[in-house]
């Protein structure tokens, strides 16, 4: 938006709802909503402490390794059902099954499996992220231009050279935009296993500011947390437009 | 070539269920039933019926949480999509919710509002509301622009532009945004079942898993998902039915 | 017309031998048949233009004797060695240019050579001497989205010729290139036959094109698919480049293989 032929960077409407916010805090309309400097002090205040450490690092180990895994086990099984037609027929359902399923009513099984530790969260953020990565990689190799995997061939390609050469190149694009809506999707699943399991990480820390009616600390938490939910899937919307220069011109 | 289709489906449902069934067997856990035990138990629950009063009971906040997302989303979505203030006040707003785990909202929810249908509602509605805006405001911001110009050449007014042009194009992603939304409220409400009150399928889960009870518990389960994936897949045949060459394939989560 | 026949007989000239030969191909797709049991003979060193209306199984002709499409039946021999698949004394240029978005015009070019495994100096060294033949000096570190579609089938054109594979294969090369770009590749096309010392076998669907720049014409017609006649232009073509199409039996020979294609085109 352009205001007085100035033009307002995308973003900057954020600073007027802080702004709202630290009004509506201060006046004292309710209690639930504390003014966002006070937040932001405690934000300070705690981000530093053993607690906030613990659960950040909780979160963040259960996160990475759900994010790895569906990674590493989504984008071969992608490519792997992209170029097999049996293989398509037989897994893609399920994998329309899974993105679409309402995943939360699964951790209760994990919890009873697995426990009500790392392992069961680890998994239920993996199960919010390899679905919509294995369909992206599949829809990337299923693009790939017929003349190129031609020309691979008449160039006399070995399978293994055309797959890290051409086929992993020319499906990058998809593979990164199912990456990116992935790791969204992870960042919810590993919230929402932590507040179902609720004794590690944040999860747990949300228990305790709520059940203790510590309204800053409980936004402060939120805060830094949208806030690297947002980073991340705004750092990986930046690889994508990286690639995008050719994502047009396959 | 379409019985081949249905065949390979038939057959790899059969090695799933057949996988769990032996899985179920070995046992791979004493809290892992097999796959016929559960389906007894599903069936047992659907005979006395408590599985219908369940739903009614899971349902509610999902019916009414959708509906009020689909009016304010849809609405919203429509005036950011048409006018540039909007679109600078509110988009970052649902861009950032959209990326956001809204679930850790819950606990606050529950502490502002209580513990019965309004705070699951509300649930339904953050996690359902963010696709909806986004999808109808991306769609009619992409409006093909020739297609504007085409209705003003000819002598539209704004309001038939936007009636008669930028809706009947958008429609199809507003479609689309809205069964992302009801795919994103079926998470909000089954969490909120979990989280805040144990209440219809919610309840069987939390409490046959309290009584040990497995093959009842995976039977719940079982048919929550079920229910989701059978519905969703429904709209999406309907949509594909009602915009049939119509589909621009807008990607959006 | 039988004027312009009569003046082809008596000007009969010594054919090279076949680089490539054609033997009873026949290609069925389902119940679509293709190509139905057809012979052709490329000479060595020389252009062969196939040329026909769009479904007459050109492509799919020059697909099988790159080795890309299996025939159900007949034979391809290239210098004399049967074709089972793709190989390096054939080397195909794309339609559709086929070329890498994500790697520059030199790694481009150098790809075929890449791919035989030639050290990367050496493949650069032969990758910029062809750059510089088709005219794109300067742009080795462009990306191929920064070129216009001449100059990104130049880089196709480059990759074929730096892996000297002694048959080239052009798919419609310059159907996705402007006019006045083609015009200029097509009298481009005419030294390079005459420097390499290559055989090409080029598909095209414009009659033109196909006069303008072949030693020999095929003309290739559908339903079923045969080969309907053999062209060799005699008199224009030590002619100068651009005095071809003022050529008296340029002008004929495109009258004539119009006429026979004219029914063909719905």
């Amino acid at each position: 938006m352009t205001v007085f032929g100035l033009r307002l960077p995308g973003m900057s409407s954020l600073i007027l709802w802080a702004l709202l916010w630290e009004v509506v805090g201060r006046s004292g309309l309710t209690f639930f909503i504390p003014p966002i400097s006070e937040v932001f002090l405690t934000l300070f205040g705690i981000i530093g402490t053993p607690a906030f450490t613990k659960a950040l690092t909780e979160t963040g180990y259960a996160f990475i390794g759900g994010v790895a895994a569906s990674i590493v086990i989504g984008i071969p099984v992608g490519i792997l059902i992209g170029k097999n037609r049996l293989l398509d027929e037989m897994i893609l359902p399920w994998v329309n099954i899974f993105l679409s399923a309402p995943l939360t009513a699964l951790v209760p099984v994990l919890m009873v499996l697995f426990g009500f530790g790392m392992t069961s969260i680890v998994i239920t953020t993996t199960l919010f992220a390899i679905w919509i990565i294995i369909l992206n990689t599949r829809a990337g190799v299923m693009q790939i231009n017929r003349s190129m995997v031609e020309m691979a061939r008449s160039f006399g390609a070995k399978p293994l050279e055309a797959f890290f050469k051409i086929y992993f190149w020319a499906a990058l694009p998809e593979i990164l935009g199912g990456v990116r809506i992935g790791v969204i999707r992870a960042v919810k699943g590993v919230i929402i296993g932590q507040l179902l399991i609720s004794i590690v990480g944040f999860g747990a820390l949300f228990e305790l500011y709520s059940s203790n009616f510590l309204m800053s600390h409980f936004w402060a938490v939120l805060i830094v947390l949208f806030g690297m939910a947002f980073s991340i899937s705004e750092f990986l919307a930046y690889l994508e437009r990286r690639v995008a220069y050719y994502a047009a011109k396959r | 070539m379409k019985h081949r289709s249905l065949f390979l489906k038939l057959l790899s449902a059969l090695i799933v269920f057949g996988a769990w069934e032996i899985a179920g067997r070995i046992p791979v856990s004493y809290a892992f039933p097999t796959f016929l035990e559960a389906m007894q138990a599903l069936l047992a629950m659907t005979l006395d019926g408590t599985i219908f009063v369940a739903y009614g009971e899971t349902l509610k906040p999902l019916v009414v949480g959708v509906a009020i997302s689909a009016v304010f989303g849809i609405g919203l979505g429509l005036w950011i999509g048409l006018s540039e203030r909007f679109d600078w006040l509110f988009s970052p707003v649902f861009i950032v919710m959209q990326a956001a785990p809204l679930a850790a909202l819950i606990p606050l929810l529950v502490m502002a509002y209580g513990i019965g249908l309004t705070s699951k509602v509300f649930v339904v509605c953050i996690m359902a509301m963010p696709v909806i805006v986004l999808n109808t405001s991306g769609a009619v911001r992409n409006t093909p622009s020739s297609m504007k110009e085409m209705a003003t050449s000819f002598l539209a007014s704004d309001r038939d532009v936007i009636l008669k042009i930028i809706i009947p194009a958008a429609s199809p992603v507003i479609f689309s945004g809205l069964r992302l939304g009801i795919s994103a409220g079926f998470i909000g409400a089954i969490l909120a079942e979990l989280k805040i009150t144990p209440t219809g399928v919610g309840d069987i889960i939390t409490y046959s898993r309290s009584i040990a009870d497995y093959p009842s518990m995976y039977a719940a389960i079982f048919s929550i998902i079920a229910l989701a994936v059978i519905f969703l897949n429904v709209l999406e045949r309907v949509e594909n039915f009602l915009f049939a060459g119509n589909n621009r394939g807008y990607a959006s989560d | 017309m039988h004027q312009t026949n009569r003046s082809f007989d008596h000007l009969q000239e010594i054919v090279p031998p076949s680089a490539v030969s054609v033997r009873n191909v026949s290609k069925r797709y389902n119940d679509v048949e293709a190509l139905r049991d057809l012979s052709l003979e490329f000479p060595r060193g020389q252009l062969t233009s196939l040329l026909g209306p769009s479904g007459c199984g050109k492509t799919t002709l020059l697909k099988i004797i790159a080795g890309l499409i299996k025939a159900n039946s007949g034979d391809v021999e290239v210098n004399g060695v049967k074709v089972e698949g793709p190989g390096p004394d054939r080397a195909f240029v794309f339609q559709d240019f086929a070329l890498l978005p994500w790697a520059n015009v030199l790694r481009n070019v150098a790809f075929g050579l890449e791919l035989r495994g030639v050290a990367k100096s050496e493949r650069e060294a032969i990758a910029e001497k062809y750059i510089r033949n088709v005219g794109l000096t300067g742009f080795e570190r462009s990306y191929p989205h920064e070129l216009s579609g001449g100059m990104r089938q130049r880089v196709g054109l480059a990759r074929a010729l730096a892996v000297d594979a002694q048959v080239l294969l052009l798919d419609e090369p310059f159907s996705a290139v402007d006019e006045q770009n083609r015009r200029k590749f097509q009298e481009d096309m005419l030294a390079l036959v005459q420097n390499e010392k290559k055989t090409f076998i080029f598909v095209t669907h414009s009659i033109e094109e196909a006069v303008y720049v072949s030693d020999q014409i095929a003309v290739l017609l559908p339903r079923p698919s045969r080969v309907s006649e053999v062209i060799r232009p005699t008199s224009f073509r030590n002619k100068d480049a651009v005095n071809i199409r003022r050529d008296p039996e340029y002008l004929d020979i495109i009258d004539r293989i119009w006429a026979s294609l004219r029914n063909y085109v719905e």
